[in-house]
């Protein structure tokens, strides 16, 4: 298993991925920017976001919005920020490869010509409707708020969400957005990936016609921010919710560091889906739980393990607590059992197998190249990648259980309805959360 | 930002200087070379089944879908929800296998397994490694022909499904959906959520689950379409052995009385303090047997069916007032919904409602569409679509179309000539036949105390109440 490629460097720097797949006629042009929210500043949340909406409201050559020409060439297309990276991606009829390269080569190297107040102020209204659909007037939707300030600290890039704070996006100013632009967006602090029906040396000789005149940029230098816990940090607050629910965070190993496989596998062990422990215990057979779920969400300078469970109706956080902390004690103690290690190892074939079927969009193969090259300079990493899955033992699950899910240093928020601040688990403070 | 040209140096593997890029115009797309649209060998069982294969080599996976042709729909009236209890199951063991053993059964193939419920349908899909074939059939036939169906799994599962209308409330988008299908529908077989109600639930036992499955689940309505590296006769061979022991035939589909309710023309259900209100407009319009199918996805497409349509470039890009605007032909076997639906910022609320009726209302005909309007909506249709033929599931769901709605093995073949052929006159007919402002609902979920006084401005008569316990 593998995703080939062939990579070039040009000389402004712009990385360039291509990678050949004829089985549709299509062509996936996917752009990341190594520029996410934990490279904004307290106070100026939200930017990183609110910039890549503005990517798609036309560049100086061609200053009629983005989507248009494309959309009348076959194409979809999307971008997304996180804290880590920003990436755009097209996917094209074959014959449409170059007008996808003029039209984000022009935003790469001409925007800021066409960038207007109007436009900003509008995209500035649609970020905060998007906030309000998807955090602010959805249920437990502020979760992500309290957790992540939280576990990180205020100074610490991962303190508050991509979405960012209200009055942070208020206060943007337009000319923080050109020199935003400046700082982050240029060749050489990004990647370019192609993936599908192109032939390689043509493909270089389009990116390097359209991407080659732009001004390479100043190298943008990684951060690094350290953060620990010292003990379990006890919040609550009350949402417009019906039941209550109990989230469990904890510090863990960065994207692709050790141990993150191992957690990625722990926890899918404890509470992914009807095979896992907690699932059985919680919402199976003693039924205090209505959902349970758990993820590893790596990060490039540090991950977090989370663990959520929604209480049942008549039952309460304060039984699934005590829960959740034995089994994750069990598992630390015991390890996983043979059959769940073979598992785990056959469902990261299937998964890395599911991950070669499309050539484009979120995920798929010119993402997960853009992916390894930015975060690992490695853009050969996919069997690498996978390799790291099927050498987890029972013995490094386990260690890795021990080590990062400590009951003693990890997050405890729950989310309870209005006016019943005491369905929170014990000993827990009020978070101003918005 | 300062910017050069680039260097007479070509980067590793490049030989030769590159032409300068001419900035004025944009590339004219060449044309796309033809694409084979996947062959679709079909057989059918002695029991009904129907076995459909497509050859797809890209990756060695193995694609399962399994259509039934029975949904919510045909859930019994006072017991809405029994078609997606049955739908859950499925899957909560089989003969002496637990839920949990079906499950680990699965987790060992590394399986990706989905049961999805609509109103003319339920839907099993399976994809496993190419080598779990055989294995990935057998627990498929297990979970749709021989569920246990116990009394001990029943009541949790419908436990889980109460828990999970109480947290609905408070969602204003599935709240939106619960009321505008009550709306529209009243009480016709399509005018519940598969979901049901607290009642309705309550008012259901074992007995009516195993008595459903012998009525809807069974081989007379059903397709079984594996996309892979698979032989078409060694795939029926298996599927016939698999799925030997299944028999029976299905009641028929569910008609209504055609009688539909006449809503208010504009409904509200109160939520306080929201930050901001979830818009449905729309009204019952269209089976997916119309033969005006291509012209109103057309029209759709330029109306709210993309990123650039008018719906979208109002809302959103003009005024700012959403994340984002959309409207969509639900085409079903009988007459489905077209609805429109945005969240949209509380001020804005009354705003977006009459931007969108008068988008509606301009389409039918007093704003036709444009040359270029049509002409990008068309071409936003055609030139992608072989990039809905790229992952197997793909494949099965677009094939899964076919079995469902009696489509013609061509459809395929047909569909970008047929999109190509629509004319501005036709947007404006299908629309006007289609869509009738006089009979278009317009639910609100949001702060009625807020929006209240703006809504009677509307020229809509005052806003009817709904209360969120109503559906």
């Amino acid at each position: 298993m593998n995703i080939p490629s062939t990579q070039h460097t040009l000389d402004n720097g712009l990385d360039v991925l291509l990678h050949e797949d004829h089985a549709c006629p299509i062509v996936a042009v996917n752009i990341w920017y190594h520029v996410g929210s934990k490279n904004e500043q307290p106070g100026r949340t939200g930017f990183a976001h609110l910039f890549e909406h503005l990517m798609f409201e036309g560049s100086q050559h061609h200053d009629h919005g983005f989507f248009q020409p494309l959309q009348g060439a076959g194409a979809t297309l999307n971008g997304s920020t996180n804290a880590d990276r920003t990436n755009y991606w097209e996917v094209v009829p074959a014959g449409a490869l170059e007008l996808a390269l003029w039209m984000e080569s022009d935003r790469m190297g001409y925007l800021l010509p066409a960038l207007t107040d109007a436009k900003f102020t509008n995209q500035r209204d649609v970020v905060l409707n998007e906030r309000r659909q998807n955090y602010e007037n959805r249920p437990y939707g502020l979760a992500p708020m309290a957790l992540l300030a939280a576990l990180f600290p205020a100074h610490h890039p991962y303190h508050w969400t991509t979405i960012g704070d209200i009055a942070d996006l208020q206060a943007a100013k337009l000319d923080e957005v050109r020199a935003f632009f400046r700082r982050y967006y240029h060749p050489a602090n990004a990647s370019i990936a192609l993936a599908g029906d192109i032939d390689p040396e043509q493909a270089l000789v389009l990116v390097d016609r359209y991407f080659g005149e732009i001004d390479p940029g100043e190298p943008v230098d990684p951060i690094h921010v350290d953060a620990s816990m010292a003990g379990d940090s006890r919040i609550h607050f009350e949402d417009r919710v019906e039941l209550p629910r109990l989230y469990l965070a904890w510090h863990t190993p960065a994207m692709f560091a050790d141990g993150d496989a191992d957690l990625d596998l722990a926890t899918d062990l404890l509470a992914n889906g009807k095979t896992s422990r907690l699932y059985r215990r919680l919402v199976f057979d003693e039924r205090l739980a209505t959902d349970v779920s758990a993820s590893q969400n790596s990060r490039e300078m540090m991950g977090y393990a989370q663990i959520t469970a929604t209480a049942a109706p008549s039952h309460t956080l304060a039984e699934i607590e005590p829960v959740i902390l034995e089994e994750i004690a069990r598992l630390a103690a015991e390890g996983p059992t043979d059959e769940e290690i073979e598992r785990g190892r056959v469902q990261a074939e299937a998964q890395f197998m599911f991950r070669l079927q499309t050539v484009g969009g979120f995920g798929g193969k010119s993402d997960q190249l853009n992916a390894y090259n930015v975060f690992l300079k490695d853009p050969s990493y996919f069997p690498r990648d996978l390799a790291r899955y099927q050498v987890c033992t029972k013995a490094s699950l386990q260690a890795a259980v021990k080590r990062f899910l400590d009951p003693a240093r990890r997050v405890t928020l729950s989310i309870v309805p209005h006016g019943r601040t005491s369905l929170a688990v014990r000993d827990s403070t009020t978070a101003a959360v918005s | 930002m300062t910017l050069r040209r680039s260097s007479g140096q070509a980067p590793h593997g490049v030989s030769g200087q590159t032409a300068p890029v001419d900035r004025a115009q944009l590339p004219v797309p060449g044309p796309t070379r033809p694409f084979p649209f996947p062959a679709i060998e079909k057989s059918t069982l002695p029991n009904g089944l129907r076995v459909w294969t497509v050859h797809h080599t890209q990756v060695p996976l193995v694609a399962f879908t399994l259509l039934i042709r029975r949904g919510a729909a045909s859930d019994p009236a006072g017991k809405e929800g029994l078609a997606a209890v049955t739908a859950d199951m499925l899957d909560e063991g089989s003969g002496d296998r637990s839920a949990i053993e079906i499950h680990e059964a699965l987790a060992r193939l590394g399986a990706q397994f989905d049961t999805d419920i609509g109103s003319d349908a339920t839907v099993t899909s399976l994809t496993v490694l190419s080598r779990f074939t055989r294995k990935a059939l057998d627990l498929l036939s297990d979970v749709v022909v021989r569920p246990a169906i116990r009394e001990s799994d029943f009541s949790r599962v419908r436990q889980l499904r109460l828990h999970r209308l109480t947290q609905l409330r408070d969602m204003p988008g599935a709240v939106a959906d619960r009321a505008f299908l009550r709306l529209v529908y009243g009480a016709d077989p399509y005018g519940h959520s598969p979901i049901g109600g607290e009642t309705s639930l309550a008012a259901m036992d074992v007995d009516d689950v195993r008595g459903f499955h012998a009525r809807a689940i069974r081989p007379d309505v059903s397709t079984l379409i594996a996309v892979g590296d698979c032989d078409h006769a060694a795939m029926v061979q298996m599927a016939s052995e698999a799925f030997a022991d299944w028999s029976g035939a299905a009641a028929a589909e569910p008609t209504g009385d055609g009688a539909l309710p006449h809503a208010a023309p504009i409904n509200v259900v109160p939520r306080m303090r929201a930050p901001q209100s979830e818009l449905r407009i729309g009204q019952v319009s269209v089976a997916r047997d119309t033969p005006d199918y291509h012209p109103l996805v057309v029209a759709n497409t330029i109306l709210g069916g993309q990123f650039v349509s008018r719906i979208n470039l109002n809302l959103r890009e003009g005024k700012g007032l959403t994340y984002g605007a959309r409207t969509a032909f639900e085409f079903r076997r009988r007459s489905g919904p077209f609805a429109l639906q945005a969240s949209v910022q509380t001020s804005g609320t009354a705003d977006a409602i009459r931007e969108s009726l008068g988008e509606i209302s301009g389409i039918r005909g007093s704003r036709p569409v444009t040359t270029a309007e049509l002409e990008l909506g068309i071409a936003a249709l055609t030139r992608g679509y072989a990039r809905s033929f790229e992952t197997g599931e793909q494949i099965g769901r677009a094939a899964l179309q076919l079995a469902l709605y009696d489509l013609p093995d061509d459809y395929f073949e047909q569909f970008v000539p047929r999109i190509e052929q629509v004319t501005a006159e036709d947007v404006s007919r299908v629309m006007s036949q289609h869509l009738d402002p006089s009979r278009l609902v317009t639910l609100a979920v949001g702060d009625l105390d807020v929006i209240g006084p703006s809504l009677d401005a509307l020229g809509l008569g005052a806003p009817v109440v709904l209360s969120p316990d109503a559906f």
